[in-house]
C-alpha cells in the first residue's frame, strides 16, 4: 500500500551553538543574529518518512509555517526527497503560540486531503515545548506517538512503532491514521541529493517572483512553491497568530554571562596537586 | 472545588514520580497563596495506597482512576480521563511534571481543552498582568527559560482555563508528609471504551538502574572536547575515584559518547552538586543553564577563552589527556 504522509516542519534560529559574535555588549545573545536553520528533530522526521516511502510507496507533503524566508526548509526538504511542499505563511498566522499554531496546521492538513500518516520532530530548538504534534493530534482526532525511534512494523491497518522512555523504551502496537513525533534517536537523516539541491534551489514562491515570465517558466518546472494564507487554510483569523493564542507573554528577561575570574592552576603535577589539595581543605572532595 | 490547583500525579507501578511530590509541594503553596484547594488525580493500577501518601503530602482531594489496562501510560484513555475531570471540577490550574508522559498528555489537554499551556517551566509564581486598561489579579505566571537558555520569559494565560504548565523535575523541593492530615478520596471506576485502548503496549523495556544525576555530590562531566566515546572512560574514571556521577553535554550524548539519561542542560537534568568539574566542555548557555548553580565548578578545556571559565571558580587550561590523570594521582597520593 502506497501512504499518503504529511511531514511538519519548522524553520528556526540556531541556539544550539551561541558564539561570542551573537552576543550583544551587555552580555545578552542578539537572537535575530542567530542563523535560520531547519529544525534539527525536523530532519529525522522527514527520515522516517523517507523511509516508509522507500519501503511500502507512497507520497510525501511537506509543510511549514512561518515567514516568507521559510521556503529554504521546504527546499531542503524536496532536495531530500519530499513529493509536495507547501508554505503556510500569512501576517494573520504570526506571534503564535502552540495552541494556534496548531489550529493552522490541523486546518491546513485537513484542506490537504486524506492521509495515513503525520510525521513531525519531537521538539524545535527555540522553545523546546514539544507541544505542536499532540496538540495537532488532538485537533485531528487521531492518536499520537511521541518521542518515536523506529517505525517496526506497519500495513494498511497497524503500526508498531518503538518509542523512547525515561531509561528505556517500549513498542506500541496500534492503528493509522496516526501522528508520530520523531526523535533526535531515530535513523539519522540522509543528506540532500546534489542534483535535487541544485534544481530545488531556484524554487520560489508566487509573490517572490519578478515577472509574469519568470512565473510561467517556474511553474512549468514545477519550481512554484504554492503558498497557502488565511483564506486559502479556511482557518477562522481569531483562532490563528496572536488573537489565538491563549499564552501571552508578560516579559522577557535577557540573560546575561556573568563573567568572573576563575581561579587558574596550570596543568603539572604540582598545579594540579595546589588544586587537589585545596578541594581537600575546604571539604569538596 | 471549582477553581482548584490539581497537579497530575505519574507514576511507575505505584510509585510516584519525583517531579509529581515536588508539584504537590509548589501546588500546596500556591493554593494557600489563591486560598483555595488542591486536587490532584492518578491514574494507573493497583494505585489506591498512593491516595492516603498524597493527602498527607498536601493534596485536599485524590482522584483515583484504576484500571489493568491503564497500568502503564496510554495517551488516548489518559486524556480522556483527565479531560473529563477538568471538566467536572473546573479547575483554575493544572500542573504536570515535564516528563516523557506529561509532554505527551499536557498538550493533549490543552488542545481540547483550547487553553494556554506552558512547557518546561522552571518557576511558577501568582501575581497580575496588566494589558491596556485591564488587569488581571491572581494569574499564575509561569516562567520558563527560551531560546535555548538564552531568555527567561513570564508566560501568562488571561483569558482560559485553566492555565496549564508543564515543569522540569527537581525545581521545587520535595513536601514532608504528614500522616494527620485529612482528605478526600474520589474512586473514578473508569470504564474503558474499544477507542481508548487502540493502542497497546507489547513490550516495555527499562534500565534498572536509575542514574540520579540530582542527588549526586560530585559530577564529572563530558563535553565534545573528550574526543570519542572511548576517551570517555577517562570521565568516568575520575567520577569514580571521587565518588561522583558522570555527566554529560548535548552534544556529548548525541555523539553517542554516553546515554541520555546522563544529559546535563536545558534540555536534559539540572543539578547543583557540591563539585562539578566539566571536561572538555565549551559551555554553551544551553549546558550552563543545567549546571552553573553548582557549589563549586572546575573547568578544564584547552581554549582558554571557552564560556565555561566564566562560571567556573577553578579554571585549568589544557588537555584533559593529561589533567585527568594527574588529578586521579594526586588525589590517591592524598595523605
Amino acid at each position: 500500500m502506497a501512504y499518503r504522509m504529511v511531514c511538519l516542519m519548522k524553520q528556526v534560529p540556531d541556539t544550539r551553538n551561541i558564539s561570542a559574535d551573537v552576543l550583544r555588549e551587555d552580555g545578552t545573545v542578539n537572537r535575530q543574529a542567530l542563523p535560520a536553520v531547519v529544525n534539527p528533530d525536523d530532519l529525522f522526521a522527514l527520515e522516517m518518512a523517507l523511509d516508509v516511502k522507500d519501503k511500502h510507496g507512497g507520497e510525501i507533503t511537506v509543510m511549514s509555517m512561518g515567514p516568507p524566508a521559510a521556503i529554504e526548509v521546504l527546499k531542503d526538504a524536496m532536495s531530500r526527497g519530499a513529493d509536495h511542499a507547501i508554505l503556510l505563511t500569512d501576517k494573520k498566522f504570526a506571534g503564535a503560540d502552540t495552541l494556534a499554531t496548531s489550529h493552522v496546521l490541523e486546518s491546513a492538513i485537513r484542506k490537504n486531503g486524506p492521509f495515513n500518516l503525520i510525521f513531525c520532530g519531537r521538539q524545535a530548538i527555540d522553545g523546546d515545548t514539544a507541544q505542536v504534534g499532540p496538540q495537532v493530534a488532538e485537533k485531528l482526532d487521531i492518536p499520537q506517538v511521541t518521542f518515536a525511534e523506529a517505525i517496526e512494523f506497519l500495513d494498511k491497518n497497524d503500526i508498531v512503532i518503538r518509542r523512547a522512555i525515561e531509561g528505556g523504551f517500549e513498542r506500541i502496537r496500534g492503528r493509522i491514521p496516526l501522528l508520530v513525533t520523531v526523535t533526535n534517536t531515530a535513523a539519522n537523516p540522509r543528506p540532500p541529493s546534489i542534483k535535487r539541491k541544485m534544481f530545488w534551489k531556484k524554487a520560489q514562491t508566487r509573490s517572490s517572483v519578478q515577472s509574469e515570465e519568470e512565473r510561467v517558466m517556474l511553474s512549468k518546472r514545477g519550481l512554484l512553491i504554492p503558498v497557502w494564507g488565511l483564506a486559502e487554510v479556511g482557518c477562522a483569523a481569531e483562532i490563528c497568530g496572536f488573537a489565538g493564542s491563549e499564552t501571552w507573554i508578560k516579559h522577557i528577561e535577557n540573560v546575561k554571562l556573568t563573567a568572573h575570574e576563575p581561579k587558574c592552576f596550570d596543568t603539572s603535577e604540582t598545579g594540579i596537586k595546589e588544586l587537589i589539595n585545596e578541594l581537600i581543605n575546604e571539604h569538596i572532595i | 472545588m471549582e477553581n482548584g490547583v490539581w497537579v497530575f500525579i505519574e507514576n511507575d507501578l505505584g510509585t510516584i514520580a519525583d517531579v509529581s511530590l515536588e508539584l504537590l509541594c509548589k501546588g500546596r503553596e500556591l493554593a494557600d497563596q489563591l486560598g483555595c484547594e488542591l486536587g490532584c488525580f492518578i491514574i494507573g493500577h493497583q494505585v489506591s495506597d498512593a491516595a492516603s501518601d498524597l493527602i498527607a503530602f498536601g493534596a485536599d482531594m485524590v482522584c483515583v482512576a484504576d484500571h489493568a489496562q491503564l497500568v502503564h501510560y496510554l495517551t488516548l484513555p489518559y486524556t480522556r480521563i483527565a479531560v473529563e475531570l477538568i471538566k467536572e471540577y473546573r479547575p483554575s490550574i493544572v500542573l504536570i511534571g515535564a516528563t516523557h508522559t506529561g509532554r505527551d498528555l499536557a498538550p493533549r489537554i490543552a488542545s481540547h481543552m483550547r487553553t494556554g499551556l506552558t512547557a518546561d517551566c522552571t518557576d511558577l509564581q501568582i501575581g497580575e498582568y496588566k494589558f491596556g486598561k485591564k488587569i488581571w489579579k491572581e494569574l499564575l505566571w509561569q516562567i520558563r527559560p527560551a531560546f535555548g537558555g538564552n531568555v527567561i520569559a513570564t508566560i501568562v494565560t488571561p483569558e482560559t482555563r485553566p492555565q496549564m504548565a508543564t515543569v522540569r523535575e527537581g525545581v521545587f523541593r520535595q513536601p514532608e508528609a504528614d500522616p494527620a492530615r485529612k482528605g478526600t478520596v474520589v474512586d473514578l471506576n473508569p470504564t474503558l471504551t474499544e477507542q481508548d485502548l487502540i493502542f497497546k503496549i507489547v513490550e516495555r523495556v527499562k534500565a534498572e538502574k536509575k542514574v540520579n544525576l540530582k542527588a549526586a555530590r560530585i559530577i564529572v562531566a563530558g563535553g565534545m572536547g573528550v574526543g570519542s566515546k572511548d576517551n570517555f572512560q577517562l570521565v568516568r574514571e575520575l567520577a569514580r575515584v571521587l565518588g561522583g556521577e558522570v555527566g554529560a553535554t548535548r552534544a556529548a550524548v548525541d555523539a553517542g559518547f554516553v546515554g541520555h539519561e546522563r544529559q546535563i542542560g536545558q534540555t536534559g537534568v539540572t543539578v547543583r552538586p557540591n563539585l562539578y568539574i566539566a571536561c572538555g566542555i565549551s559551555g554553551a548557555i544551553q549546558h550552563r543553564a543545567g549546571m552553573q548553580e553548582s557549589s563549586r565548578i572546575i573547568a578544564i578545556n584547552t581554549d582558554s577563552s571557552a564560556p565555561i571559565f566564566s562560571v567556573a571558580h577553578y579554571g585549568i587550561t589544557g588537555d584533559l589527556n593529561e589533567v585527568i590523570p594527574r588529578m586521579i594521582k594526586a588525589y590517591k597520593e592524598k595523605d
